[in-house]
């Protein structure tokens, strides 16, 4: 620890810090652009220049080491000449025209101009022009207001991980852009809207829609992935205009991926539904919601009365809150059905009767930074979740060890150590070499309740993981959207189980959205009798209850699941937004609130419960999803349906003590399926712009890269052996399901096997999201 | 009267460069010693600190002092790199030393590295003279068959690779971080320091920058010792020194001399004042170095103290002569546009100062300049100076600063009367290339 004295106070810090750690410990404000917390030091606006004792010239607080006794003087008339000198110099080639820069009321650069720049300019020369670059649809520019102060630059290089902007040219002429041709296609891109300090960068969907004063601003929670990243939502006249990360150093930090910054633009979809609607003879009627709700209780009264309780299918979505899935799964057992799940995407649910408690990471997001190594199995990992793939790569840094066992080689824009890039039904059997392989080196015995027998041999790379995790003094081992989605997820689970039990290190899931956990906790889940989502697709029911779930999108089997609701007897869809799709399937449909028009929970994948308010009001006439359910379960005469306020429900969800029930552990014998399929397989994708009815809507977002339309990817062996070429129309099928794709030789994708992403329209006629696909020229 | 050669000496010729004639003038010498007697790296630094040779890159830095600041006992590559990106106005001997004697600076550099334990070197050659990068390839590739360079260099378990490396011309990648940036496949542009090279530098290890002509004389210091190095030049001003004359002499050129010999007589060596006419001023230690007005000037010997005592720099040794038909004004506008352009763009003083500096000047000499200018000037320069990541600031600010202040009548007759204070025609028949600005 070093003393030093900043302004006559005196502070104590830890060796190696900076004079601006120094000063931010100290409460002293050092003026500054292109230092930020999270990014390497580039010491290049010379804003910060304070003046140090001994020192004979300035010297910037942020790149100067601390030394103890140091004194620093950060308003001293040394230092306040130098901040002024460098504040003219930013000024002379700055456009000065706030009134038209969408920045204005909210730039740095303006800011500190009213505190250090001189109301006349000494520079008369004409002033530098900077023509603009194209960074694709999210990001805007105005390059002329550009400070090159490569906050964007480093952004890209250091967090998102791929250098997508640089600084070309020298000197006067230096601007920043991207590579020729190229845009900036980071999942991450938005936040450099956030970084730049000045007007040159801004959100282009946002752009001139309104000033920042104008906006109110209120807290929410992202409801897409796992993550629950904090977010400041800017309303004006009750419309979002512009989503912000609300910092919280041990969820989101202070960033947010592009889907939780620029999915609002869904809010003002055309496709939102504002007006209950009936179908009556095949034709679509607007009513009003007395008559909505009647129809929707006639109708599942009229189910029930015929088939009985089991006769109903109730599917809920992750993405919806703790509140309405606490209630659809009440409604459904009020009504004598045990038919109730909300993981719409998974295939394998041996494990609801192995594991009593809620899958969740297992430690938490915050101490990610502190592993020293990972095994991620079965995970799009970097698009699935896009900030906690960021941790991971900012531990990767300080040394952490990451192992990959996935189908394919996506680049994750991290060191990945150990890889095995193996087919999904190869996965179990590999898994089971990392067992024998972490047995062997601890020591250790395979657990006798897992019948499991030997593999004739151990790969190298099984070995290598195994020796990885063994000498682990903090290990995590988790399992992404693939493994959980995988036809035989249990095996994998229960390997990976081992693994941990070996290695001592802590098992986790990812969790495929922001309320994965949460529905757990809902008690959306299946009774003994009950059955699963997927069962409830392969089985079709008499009558379906959808909550905020799209048939052709959301399912495990899109293809199934369409024809069960086709042949349903009566579809209620509750649901903020309409579709095709929709309008063919279900018979009424009931405006509900996004989680912008309404309180809810999440439990994001951590366990951590993040309750949100309404930051606008309904639109048009929706309501709450928890409300429209409270009064179907009033009307259908359900007990207990007597909820004033969305706290109560969530008090009834979430009993005091949740917490002890996030529980990954699985218990009981089982047996171990380890047959590797012969026939080609597919491997499924969510694409990250597709995964839930919000992003798909977000009109700036589908039209980046992230969003481009859906190709089947193959490895260029698996090709040839098909005797087909790169390139070429492929009709794709899955026993009746079938569409026609273009299909590209990628190496990246494990042999013999196919990566088709589902969630897109142009795989909705597709089955399941795993297991056989044949595939043949058009 | 004449020059003392040591780097220069038998070079004549077009296969002086050559190894054997090198081996012939006894070159090698020195790295046999230091290999064969297994000289302590320890000694032969202080050897070099006895020396007193100081950097022939500009700062003039302690040679001795800087290897001593390199981690001994370092687990992994250290490494060398040999500046010869030499992109100062009016500096032009790192070439000649590559072109004429590439072995002294492979020999020295592999004496630094047994000195440093460095494992790999590196010399960056300024882009725009491919013809010396191509003949250093082909030194380096003599004394690599030589096994003078390489692994168990001459027999010994002293191993050292050295590459050469060009860069495309920009000034900036002469300063030593860009340099290394610029090795390392990235833009260069300067590091902020600290760190020092010596504990991060190339690929973040230990590195050491040294100036062609420093490796260059180290050979020399192993032969004939520390104090007989020390002793050719001055005290604290060790050795001999390539100085490039240029501008209004009669015979331009590299001259190499011992530190301490009066300015008069390096004039004198190139030949004297062109036509005879009257020495105006002198910037004696490449563009970056303040002017000198000819009197003091004509006082000064040329070592490091005393130029420094007569408020300039010895710099690279870039000695540029002015005489009477120079106009002062438009020799500065020339300056600044250099550094204008050459400025990388980093830091805010020097990005958009340099620009402001020119664009002053220029107006200055083309008739539009206000009265308030040379304030102006004065100011902007205190502005950047001290305030940069690297000494481009500085570079670009004190010609300025000794212009204004050495000649600010000059500037102020600009100002006043919209046209040089020396007549168009004299210029024109000083330098044969005026143009006459459009006032
Ligand atoms: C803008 C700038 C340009 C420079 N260019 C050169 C150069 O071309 N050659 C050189 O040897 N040193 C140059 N230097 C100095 C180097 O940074 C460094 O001090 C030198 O190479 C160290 O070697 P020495 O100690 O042997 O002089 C430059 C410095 C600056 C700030
Ligand atoms: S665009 Fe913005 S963030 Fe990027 S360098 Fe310029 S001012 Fe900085
Ligand atoms: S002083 Fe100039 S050349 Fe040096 S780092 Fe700063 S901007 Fe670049
Ligand atoms: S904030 Fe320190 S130099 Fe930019």
């Amino acid at each position: 620890m070093l003393e030093i004295e900043i302004d006559g106070k005196a502070v104590t810090v830890e060796d190696g810090s900076t004079v601006m750690d120094a000063a931010n410990k100290a409460g002293v404000y050092i003026p500054h652009f292109c230092y930020h917390k999270k990014l390497s030091i580039a010491a290049n606006c010379r804003m910060c220049l304070v003046q140090v004792e001994k020192a004979p010239k300035p010297l910037p607080a942020c790149a100067t080491p601390v030394t103890g006794g140091m004194k620093v003087w950060t308003r001293s008339e040394q230092a306040i000449k130098a901040q002024k000198g460098v504040m003219e110099f930013l000024l002379i080639n700055h456009p000065l025209d706030c009134p038209i820069c969408d920045q204005g009321g909210e730039c740095q650069l303006q800011d500190l101009a009213v505190g250090y720049g001189a109301s006349q300019s000494r520079y008369q020369e004409e002033k530098r022009v900077v023509f603009n670059k194209n960074l694709g649809p999210l990001v805007t520019t105005d390059m002329t207001r550009c400070i090159n102060c490569t906050r964007c630059v480093r952004f890209t290089q250091e967090i998102a991980g791929e250098m997508e902007l640089g600084q070309a040219f020298r000197g006067e002429h230096a601007e920043i852009m991207p590579f020729i041709e190229k845009t900036v296609d980071s999942e991450l891109s938005g936040n450099i809207i956030d970084l730049c300090p000045v007007g040159a960068l801004t959100s282009k969907p946002f752009r001139f829609a309104a000033r920042t004063w104008e906006l109110a601003r209120r807290k929410s929670v992202s409801p897409h992935d796992s993550l629950g990243a904090n977010l400041i939502v800017q309303v004006k006249h009750d419309e979002v205009k512009r989503v912000l990360p609300l910092e919280n150093e041990a969820i989101n930090e202070c960033w947010l991926s592009d889907k939780d910054r620029f999915s609002y633009e869904g809010l003002n979809s055309e496709e939102r539904l504002t007006r209950p609607m009936i179908k009556c003879d095949g034709q679509w009627r607007e009513v009003d919601w007395q008559e909505a709700l009647e129809f929707a209780a006639n109708g599942l009264r009229s189910v029930l009365t015929d088939h009985g309780g089991e006769a109903l299918g109730v599917l809920g979505s992750p993405h919806s809150t703790v509140e309405e899935l606490y209630l659809l799964q009440k409604l459904a057992r009020g009504l004598e059905c045990e038919n109730v799940d909300f993981r719409l995407r998974q295939a394998d649910f041996r494990t609801d009767t192995l594991r009593p408690g809620a899958p969740w990471l297992g430690m938490p997001i915050a101490e990610v930074g502190d592993l020293d190594q990972l095994l991620v199995i079965g995970s799009f990992l970097r698009k699935d979740t896009p900030l906690l793939a960021q941790r991971v790569r900012q531990a990767a840094k300080r040394g952490l060890t990451v192992s990959v066992v996935h189908p394919v080689a996506d680049d994750w824009l991290l060191p990945v150590r150990n890889r095995a890039t193996v087919a999904p039904s190869a996965m179990p059997a590999f898994l089971r070499e990392v067992v024998f392989a972490l047995a062997e080196l601890k020591n250790d015995k395979v657990s006798a309740e897992l019948e499991l027998n030997a593999p004739e041999a151990i790969s190298d790379v099984a070995h290598n993981i195994a020796s990885a995790l063994a000498g682990a003094a903090n290990a995590a081992v988790w399992l992404g959207n693939l493994a959980v989605q995988h036809a035989r997820s249990t095996d994998l689970q229960l390997l990976a189980q081992e693994i941990c039990r070996l290695s001592g290190a802590r098992m986790g899931y990812v969790g495929e959205a922001a309320n994965s956990v949460g529905g757990y906790l809902a008690g959306a889940v299946p009774g003994i009798d009950g059955l699963n989502a997927f069962r409830m697709i392969n089985q079709p029911r008499h009558g379906y209850l959808l909550l905020n779930a799209e048939a052709d999108r959301d399912f495990a089997d899109s293809h199934a699941a369409q024809r069960a609701l086709e042949t349903a007897r009566f579809v209620v869809a509750l649901s903020s937004f309409g579709s095709a799709n929709l309008a063919q399937l279900a018979d009424v449909l009931l405006p509900i609130s996004p989680f912008t028009e309404t309180s809810g929970t999440f439990v994001n994948c951590e366990g951590k419960a993040q309750s949100f308010v309404a930051v606008a009001k309904p639109r048009g006439d929706t309501r709450p999803g928890w409300k429209v359910l409270r009064v179907l379960g009033n009307l259908l005469a359900v007990d207990g349906f007597d909820f004033n306020d969305s706290e109560s429900v969530l008090r009834a969800a979430l009993a005091d003590g949740y917490e002890s029930r996030l529980n990954n552990r699985l218990a009981a014998r089982p047996v171990v399926n380890l047959s590797i399929e012969s026939a080609l397989e597919r491997v499924a994708d969510v694409p990250i712009h597709f995964a839930d009815p919000l992003v798909r809507r977000a009109g700036s977002l589908q039209r980046s890269r992230d969003a481009r339309a859906p190709v089947a990817m193959a490895h260029s062996q698996t090709l040839a052996g098909l005797g087909i070429a790169s390139g070429s129309r492929v009709r794709l099928s899955q026993s009746d399901a079938a569409v026609e794709l273009e299909v590209i030789a990628d190496d990246t994708v494990a042999p013999n096997c196919v990566r088709v992403a589902a969630a897109h329209a142009a795989t909705a006629n597709l089955g399941a999201m795993s297991g056989p696909i044949s595939m043949e020229r058009v | 009267m004449s020059a003392r050669e040591l780097i220069l000496a038998g070079t004549d010729g077009d296969r002086g460069w050559r190894l054997d004639n090198y081996l012939a003038r006894g070159g090698y010498s020195a790295l046999k010693k230091v290999v064969g007697e297994r000289i302590p790296p320890e000694n032969i630094i202080a050897e070099l600190k006895a020396s007193v040779l100081r950097g022939r890159g500009g700062a003039g830095f302690p040679t001795g002092l800087k290897w001593s600041f390199m981690p001994r006992s370092f687990p992994g590559d250290k490494y060398l790199a040999c500046n010869s990106d030499e992109g100062e106005p009016g500096t032009f001997k790192d070439r000649d030393i590559l072109r004429y004697n590439p072995h002294t600076v492979i020999e020295g550099m592999a004496i630094a590295a047994y000195a440093m334990g460095a494992t790999r070197g590196y010399n960056y050659i300024h882009g725009e003279i491919f013809e010396i990068y191509e003949r250093f390839e082909e030194a380096l590739a003599e004394a690599r068959a030589a096994g003078l360079i390489g692994s168990n260099i001459l027999g010994s378990d002293f191993s050292f690779e050295l590459f050469a490396h060009h860069g495309y011309g920009a000034y900036i990648c002469g300063e030593e971080t860009a340099l290394l940036e610029s090795i390392e496949g990235k833009k260069g542009q300067p590091r902020f320091k600290p760190p020092f090279p010596a504990s991060y530098g190339l690929y973040g290890k230990p590195t050491t920058i040294n100036n062609t002509e420093t490796f260059a004389s180290v050979p020399f210091i192993i032969n004939m010792g520390g104090e007989g190095f020390l002793e050719l030049g001055k005290p604290n001003n060790g050795g001999t020194k390539l100085f490039s004359v240029s501008g209004h002499v009669n015979r331009p050129g590299n001259y190499e001399i011992e530190m301490g010999t009066p300015f008069a007589e390096l004039l004198e060596m190139a030949g004297g004042m062109r036509g005879g006419r009257k020495l105006k001023g002198v910037i004696p230690g490449g563009s970056s170095a303040p002017v000198v007005p000819a009197d003091i000037m004509m006082d000064c010997t040329m070592d490091y103290d005393s130029i420094s005592k007569a408020g300039s720099m010895l710099g690279s040794g870039a000695v540029i002569v002015m005489d009477e038909t120079t106009c002062m004004v438009k020799a500065l506008e020339r300056l600044s546009y250099f550094y204008f352009e050459e400025s990388c763009g980093q830091c805010t003083p020097c990005r958009e100062g340099t620009g402001w500096l020119y664009r002053v000047v220029h107006r200055i000499e083309h008739g539009l300049g206000r009265p308030d200018d040379l304030d102006l000037l004065n100011s902007v320069t205190g502005n950047i100076m001290g305030r940069t990541i690297c000494a481009l600031g500085d570079a670009a600010s004190m010609p300025v600063q000794s212009f204004v202040k050495h000649f600010g009548d000059e500037f102020l007759y600009h100002i006043e009367n919209k046209k040089c204070l020396v007549p168009p025609e004299v210029q024109y028949e000083g330098s044969q290339i005026y143009v006459s600005p459009k006032c």
